[in-house]
């Protein structure tokens, strides 16, 4: 069996001992015999070597795709090697939650850094230190919204399904109303939204780009949303916000989003990050941690977890949200990223993805799908493939790439990034054009 | 320290991406007009500027972390070489199930076993940390209620000893938290229970052992004067680490339990997150877990995050369980048990307990006595610590302690260490008496020193501002 304790068998007893206790079982006298677990049923105990091994076999049991292009929430981007080399550090791998100011500077004054890149990115005033991932960011911007008299949630229906789904269950906990926007041609109908919003209206979010890939006119969408007096939330791709107009541009009160396109790793889905930034007026009602400047006794600048009064631990039930733990670490893999690749970086990645998309849809195209929607998009986009969905998958499969995501058997979503390959591109078009040619 | 702003210049930078090999696209679309501000740095900049903010973090491998309730054990270094391992990290997680059955293997096999350490039949992973847990526990309570017609129970049933996160939970699930006192023994007082419980009650939120660090001996009754009453019992599984292969919340009469692995199952916490709080629940409220990679329950809650939890926290907490064993985790608890009560022996004479008893992986000292002699706070103690190079105690909780603080030196600490550390308070408590106004200065030898939080709170300043002619 593995174990991590150090002290030794010798030296419990003799603690023991020394605390004038015989046994161990002594030591948990207070807990009634009714409850005493009589056996554990666990394989026994391993060592270093066979753990290694057993969790070697398992991975062994996934594919791992020489080749993605399936997006729908999760992207397959370039992890510069900076990256892993920071986040793995020990210090920042193995801290709590920085409460310890003094013995924190070098997390608290990171997560500042993180703010910052934050704010710079979606033009807002002001960030917090992260949430889960970008579905409950956008969960926890729509109850920063509520107020006595308005308390529903529309919801545009091109955002992505699990945000949506996300949105709904925290509004069965809390009680708000929820309305889905319909969709029109690939995008939010903006009359529709103008026709539904009314005055129990909290706010409206919309997705960009939405779900299709598919760029939204944000700003119009903002205006309608506060001629009603709601407040809008935009979810952001954050590489595509190097080059869209930014929320703070669209008149956003709040902009979230997915932040696993920062670094991040596949993984399975997670651990990814939920980045929220708002405009001045709401900081106060942000969730989770956030840090501010201020200075030492000596004098000397430094950095707190500030505006605590919002927080579970003060508020208690009070609280906007009950957030403790965030993903600080994944916050920190975004800071890092974005140090590494600059503002010429991100432009230069979103440029990259703009470019590869459009060519991976026009030689799917050549190869006999069509485009679903004619409009602008960023690095996702629909196919219509005439029943082929299946055979295409399997193919493209059998030649080591994903292929796009299907939503139905006549519909597949795309995706490109800056590590779409153009021979892969290429070839992924070929194995198409066989399927739907035979 | 410098900021990542204020190093570097215009032009530096790292070279990360090639040219594009395909015709560019310029989309015809509004652009962005704001000048993305980001650092230029060049890597080795870069890599410095991390190598010394890391200089300036305590964490578990620097020292001693005895951080009640938060279990800052060890974080063993083989779980993070699985975490990282290719066939985990590269995987998409909407690809075809036939091409992720490790990572299925890894969400079923650690559900099995967390299910036989807490009593449970069934669990999600979907839940990101522990708060995540309790919403997503408390959501199946509700789903459950009003599953049956009984929409009336609202009422939450919480101890006034309760992480704050408790009372946070229930309000975003729409219930009413209604506060029940512990007693003079710090355990939940039965009648003060029986005149709070009716037939409003949603449910008990409860950690056993209980923030002071006790077991509650009358866990049964409390459990039963809960279920008799129609409403159901939540286990906040904090505190597992004391118990875990000795006594199972299932068992105690508990419906739902939440974990936390970034406590209990040695993942690291990561200066904050990411953790993992996966939510068990008896057979009867399976129908009501959120969707998994195997299914969608008939009377699904829904999701509370996209696709299938923190997994790669879930990949360590799985190394952690197969590396222990069923010898292996008991043994943890029990070492935390005798951990804590050892220290707790050789300092009561000093610092008064809380509660003077047998404790269980965490005790809860008050310091009242110190600030009323010496005017040395548990504020000046904490700070005084950071000068040994010791984390301190979790301050100022549970709030029913005044001048609280709440040690849990967790089983992966050797005697030696708690040895000096003892050494160390008594040193402290030597000084309060000798020289209180050194400890008012404390901490006298860490980068920074007390920062003015209230300042920080009146007049917020929470980015940069960058210069005119930065760009």
């Amino acid at each position: 069996m593995g174990t991590y304790l150090p002290n030794t068998k010798e030296e419990q007893q003799a603690m023991l001992r020394e605390i004038g206790h015989g046994s161990f079982e002594e030591l948990f006298a207070q807990i009634p015999e009714e409850v005493r677990l009589k056996e554990l049923h666990l394989p026994k105990g391993l060592s270093e070597m066979e753990t290694l091994d057993e969790m070697e076999a398992i991975a062994g049991k996934n594919h791992r795709f020489r080749w993605i292009f399936r997006g729908a929430g999760a992207y397959d981007h370039y992890i510069p090697a900076i990256v892993g080399s920071v986040t793995g550090k020990e210090e920042f791998l193995t801290a709590y939650t920085p409460y310890q100011a003094e013995i924190s500077q070098g997390i608290l004054q990171s997560i500042f850094e993180y703010q910052t890149m934050i704010c710079e990115l979606t033009g807002m005033d002001a960030s917090n230190a992260s949430v889960y991932d970008g579905a409950t960011a956008a969960a926890e911007a729509a109850a920063m919204c509520r107020e006595r008299k308005r308390e529903t949630v529309y919801l545009s229906a091109a955002a992505n399904p699990q945000v949506i789904e996300v949105v709904k269950t925290y509004c069965y906990g809390n009680g708000m109303r929820v309305v889905l926007v319909p969709e029109r041609g690939g995008v939010t109908d903006p009359e529709a939204l103008r026709e539904l919003l009314d005055e129990t209206a909290a706010c409206f979010y919309v997705q960009q780009p939405n779900y299709y890939g598919n760029l939204e006119d944000a700003e119009a969408l903002g205006r309608i949303a506060h001629e009603a007096g709601a407040k809008y939330i935009m979810g952001c791709n954050p590489i595509s916000l190097a080059m869209l107009q930014t929320p703070g541009e669209c008149g956003a009160d709040i902009a979230v989003g997915e932040g696993q396109p920062l670094g991040l790793g596949l993984a399975f889905g997670g651990p990814y990050l939920g980045f929220m930034a708002a405009t001045q007026k709401l900081v106060r009602r942000l969730p989770g941690r956030i840090v501010g400047e201020t200075t030492d006794r000596d004098g000397k600048r430094a950095y707190v977890l500030t505006l605590q009064a919002r927080e579970q631990h003060i508020r208690r039930e009070k609280a906007g949200s009950n957030i403790c733990s965030n993903q600080a670490l994944c916050a920190l893999t975004a800071a890092v990223y974005l140090s590494a690749m600059g503002a010429e970086g991100m432009w230069q990645a979103a440029s990259l993805c703009v470019s590869k998309a459009h060519y991976l849809a026009g030689a799917l195209e050549q190869a006999g799908l069509s485009l679903k929607y004619s409009r602008p998009f960023f690095h996702e986009f629909v196919t219509i493939t005439n029943g082929k969905t299946k055979a295409i998958l399997e193919a493209l499969e059998r030649a080591d790439i994903l292929g796009g995501l299907p939503l139905n058997e006549n519909e597949m979503l795309w995706c490109a990034t800056e590590k779409s390959a153009k021979a892969a591109m290429d070839r992924a078009a070929a194995i198409v054009k066989e399927v739907c040619g035979a | 320290m410098k900021l990542i702003f204020e190093r570097g210049c215009e032009g530096q930078g790292c070279t990360l991406l090639p040219e594009c090999d395909v015709p560019a696209v310029e989309l015809d679309v509004p652009l962005r007009k704001t000048p993305l501000r980001l650092p230029h740095v060049s890597e080795n900049e870069l890599s410095r500027h991390y190598t010394e903010m890391a200089g300036q973090v305590h964490g578990v491998n620097n020292g001693f972390y005895p951080l009640g309730s938060c279990t800052m054990k060890y974080n063993p270094k083989i779980n993070e070489k699985a975490a990282a391992l290719p066939g985990f990290t590269g995987i998409h997680p909407l690809q075809p199930k036939h091409t992720a059955e490790g990572c299925l293997e890894v969400l079923e096999r650690t559900e099995q076993m967390l299910c036989e350490i807490t009593g449970m039949d069934a669990m999600t992973m979907q839940p990101a940390a522990g708060a995540h847990g309790e919403f997503t526990g408390l959501l199946l309570i509700k789903a459950y209620h009003d599953s049956r017609g009984d929409s009336r129970r609202r009422k939450i049933i919480v101890p006034d000893s309760a992480h704050g996160t408790n009372p946070a939970s229930a309000a975003m699930v729409g219930y009413e938290v209604v506060s029940v006192p512990s007693g003079a023994d710090g355990c939940v007082d039965l009648e003060k229970l029986r005149e709070a419980v009716s037939d409003e009650t949603a449910g008990l939120m409860l950690t056993n052992p209980n923030t002071v660090g006790l077991f509650d001996k009358n866990i049964l009754e409390i459990t039963s004067i809960i279920h008799d009453m129609g409403g159901l019992n939540y286990y906040d599984g904090a505190n597992l680490n004391a118990v875990m292969g000795i006594a199972r919340p299932g068992d105690m009469g508990f419906d739902v339990v939440h974990l936390n692995l970034h406590k209990t199952f040695s993942t690291p916490h990561g200066g904050g997150g990411p953790g993992s709080g996966p939510v068990g629940c008896k057979e009867f409220l399976r129908p009501f877990l959120p969707e998994s990679p195997f299914g969608r329950p008939e009377h699904s809650i829904g999701r509370v995050k996209a696709f299938h939890g923190n997994f790669l926290v879930v990949v360590r907490a799985l190394a952690y369980l197969l590396t222990l064993g069923r010898e292996g985790i008991p043994e943890a608890s029990r070492n935390a048990v005798l951990n804590a009560n050892y220290m707790m022996e050789k300092l009561k004479d000093l610092y008064p307990m809380a509660y003077d008893e047998t404790c269980m992986h965490e005790f809860v000292m008050t310091l009242e006595p110190l600030k009323r002699e010496t005017g040395v706070s548990a504020m000046d103690v904490a700070k005084a610590l950071l000068d040994y190079g010791i984390h301190p105690p979790t301050m100022y909780f549970p709030l029913i302690v005044h001048e609280a603080l709440m040690v849990e030196p967790t089983e992966t600490e050797s005697r030696e260490t708690l040895d000096e550390v003892i050494a160390v308070f008594r040193e402290i408590y030597q000084k309060a008496h000798d020289d209180p106004q050194a400890l008012h200065e404390a901490p006298v030898g860490t980068y920074v020193r007390r920062p003015d939080e209230v300042q920080a709170a009146r007049k917020p300043v929470l980015r940069y501002a960058f210069t005119e002619t930065e760009k």
